[in-house]
């Protein structure tokens, strides 16, 4: 393996956090995903297909926006990573289009994804229309009606939506679902895991693929500024947009890194998605350790958050390992400081925000201090509309 | 100390050769379904009705392993109250009526700690823990916890583990090994896979504890068929954890079907 020894490696471990907790059945299909990996991140054959995908089928490189509008309110440059504008409208695609050219790369001939918002399930079903990939999508059934376009898209482009009625009907159940049907059909199947989360070489896999985020955005706030930000902001779900936009800033200790959680209906309510703001014992949550809700016995905990792409009980564990460190700090924004966020943004910069990212815009509009500030607007807020403007349902 | 923790891994050994049947008959319930009350109840009905070893199950909110019947079993524990507490007391009365294995996913292993979980199994009298979600790679800290106190940590092995991998957790195995008989999650099938002789054969040379095999396994006919295919001991899940949410008397529901499981299984006169 001498000629893979200069490349970063694929950290099975991120300090005490990730691992590979899965059913025995799924572990050679590990082995083997990280093996095709580790062989296509050095071809470079593969690397200017994807590349020439993101750029000519997503719209890479996608602009680095002063919000001028903003930045006067809180009195410091603040810019956005107009990931948003991406095609399928958010930064999912860069790990779909990366992950569902390795499954074909590999033969498989089926493509599962989880979805909570719906973004990751769209970009997925999306690059399967593209490659003529069979896709189906797991989606909780709480999920599938406050997020109702995005159902409706990934039908149109001829994925199988199945919505999940276990448990709190939401993201952890919809993956729990996929990785069941990966069990089942490991041998035909791909399982393109949307976040930062999940066993081994999954968390790794997913930061290399959206780590494009951090790169475009460094180099064009350099060209821009002549400077690095001050801090770099994004919300953290399972939190691959926020570690695509960290990565290449980590070893930069100038640059502030904040990932920002749901506090849902307040951390004290108990009724959030904020794992690694509130702390407490790491636990085991599909396939990795990292920061998990869990009650004194273990059992996972539910999420609750307005914004369905947050409403997770769990975070990548190499969050939970940037927080131990000290290199990021985490911290929340409850659903009614999130809507506010999303309506503001809205009326400054027209730019309707997915309510996912108006998490770290409230952060964002909250601080007084700091000189520049880089913000990962992760996505659009089309589908977002019903669940804000209100909706027959609760 | 020693003497009873030495026991439970010798309690498996000898319930696997001590059986009359061709193979082990190791029936699995959860804990806490329909009820607590009835769980034990169960519990006891399987070991009349021909039960060599019991499987406990821990209900758990996440069962990546465990198909919808087991999954909606232990969804349906929870709500009814099933605490840890709960299910150890269950375990902690059955245990002396048949050599009992917990299965119990990872999270609620390591949540008060491996030496402190270990501990506890061991004092409610069970012989050992399956770990659905625990592959070898993640094993060592439960294994040396368990070793310390005689507990048997018995690992899976599935059609999908390579040769290398299969060597590796024979040599780790404790107990028994419990070989998967298909690709998926438990639940019930129509047939068992025709290359089962050959997996429990790959299995058995890469081991010196028994052999035994689940999911999928539902019926007599399967139970025989897993016997003739060489298995030493045959886990039925689903089927009874079935059988335990129909009908007015869960425990006379599972016997019955235990009952049936052991004649499947009985030695020709």
């Amino acid at each position: 393996m001498s000629v893979e020894a200069a490349e970063p490696p694929i950290e099975h471990r991120f300090g005490a956090y990730g691992g590979q907790f899965v059913p025995e059945t799924l572990m050679p299909a590990l082995a083997e995903l990280e093996a095709a990996w580790v062989e296509a991140r050095a071809d470079e054959r593969f690397q200017a297909t994807l590349e020439g995908m993101l750029r000519d089928y997503g719209g890479r490189p996608t602009p680095l926006y002063l919000a001028e509008r903003l930045s006067e309110r809180v009195q410091r440059p603040v810019y956005l990573k107009r990931e948003d504008l991406n095609h399928t409208g958010s930064h999912k695609l860069n790990n779909a289009l990366g992950q569902a050219l390795l499954a074909r790369r590999m033969g498989k001939t089926r493509i599962i994804a989880e979805t909570g918002a719906g973004q990751h399930g769209v970009a997925t079903a999306t690059v399967c229309a593209l490659l003529g990939i069979e896709c189906v999508v797991y989606m909780g059934v709480h999920d599938t009606v406050r997020q109702r376009p995005n159902v409706q898209r990934m039908e149109l482009l001829g994925a199988t939506v199945c919505s999940v009625d276990a448990g709190s009907k939401t993201l952890k159940e919809a993956t729990s679902a996929a990785i069941r049907d990966w069990v089942a059909n490991v041998q035909s199947t791909h399982y393109v895991i949307g976040s930062a989360v999940g066993p081994a070489p999954y968390p790794a896999l997913v930061r290399d693929l959206q780590r494009v985020i951090g790169e475009e955005a460094r180099a064009q706030l350099l060209e821009r500024e002549r400077r690095l930000p001050s801090r770099v902001v994004a919300c953290v779900g399972g939190g691959s947009n926020a570690i695509g936009i960290f990565a290449p800033f980590i070893d930069e200790r100038g640059v502030e890194l904040i990932g920002v959680e749901a506090a849902g209906e307040g951390l004290q309510s108990g009724r959030h998605g904020a794992p690694l703001t509130v702390g407490g014992r790491p636990g085991i949550l599909h396939g990795s350790r990292s920061a998990v809700m869990q009650d004194a016995e273990g059992q996972i905990m539910q999420a609750h958050s307005i914004s369905a792409g947050l409403d997770y009980p769990g975070a990548g564990p190499q969050h939970a390992f940037l927080r131990d460190t000290g290199r990021a700090r985490y911290v929340a924004v409850t659903d009614q400081e999130a809507v506010a966020a999303f309506r503001e943004l809205s009326r400054l910069e027209g730019i309707i925000p997915a309510l996912e990212t108006a998490h770290a815009l409230a952060w964002v509009l909250a601080q007084a201090d700091g000189e520049l500030d880089l913000v990962c607007l992760s996505g659009r807020g089309d589908k977002d509309l019903a669940e804000v403007l209100g909706g027959d349902h609760a | 100390m020693s003497a009873v923790t030495a026991s439970g891994v010798r309690r498996i050994a000898d319930a696997f050769a001590g059986s009359d049947r061709r193979a082990a008959l190791m029936p699995y319930l959860m804990a806490g379904f329909p009820t607590v009350e009835d769980s034990r109840r169960i519990g006891e009905a399987c070991v009349a009705a021909g039960a060599d070893l019991l499987e406990l199950g821990v209900p758990y909110a996440d069962p990546l392993a465990d198909g919808p019947v087991i999954h909606a079993a232990a969804t349906a524990a929870l709500e009814g109250g099933a605490t840890l507490p709960a299910v150890l007391d269950v375990a902690r009365a059955l245990a002396s009526r048949a050599p009992l294995v917990l299965m119990c996913y990872a999270n609620m292993v390591f949540a008060p700690g491996a030496d402190a979980f270990v501990e506890r199994l061991a004092d409610a009298g069970a012989c050992g823990v399956i770990v659905p979600d625990l592959p070898l790679e993640e094993s060592a800290e439960l294994r040396d916890a368990c070793d310390a106190r005689g507990l048997a940590l018995v690992p899976l092995v599935a059609p999908t583990t390579t040769p290398q991998r299969l060597a590796a957790i024979g040599r780790a195995a404790r107990g028994f090994l419990y070989t998967v008989s298909l690709v998926g999650t438990t639940g019930e099938r129509d047939s068992v896979q025709e290359s089962l002789a050959a997996a429990i054969a790959r299995a058995r040379a890469s081991t010196e504890v028994p052999v035994a095999v689940g999911f999928g396994i539902s019926t007599p006919e399967h139970a025989r068929q897993a016997a003739d295919a060489g298995a030493d001991g045959v886990i039925v899940g689903t089927r009874l954890v079935r059988a335990a949410g129909e009908g007015d008397d869960a425990a006379a529901a599972v016997s019955s079907v235990v009952g049936e499981l052991a004649a499947g299984l009985a030695r020709a006169r």
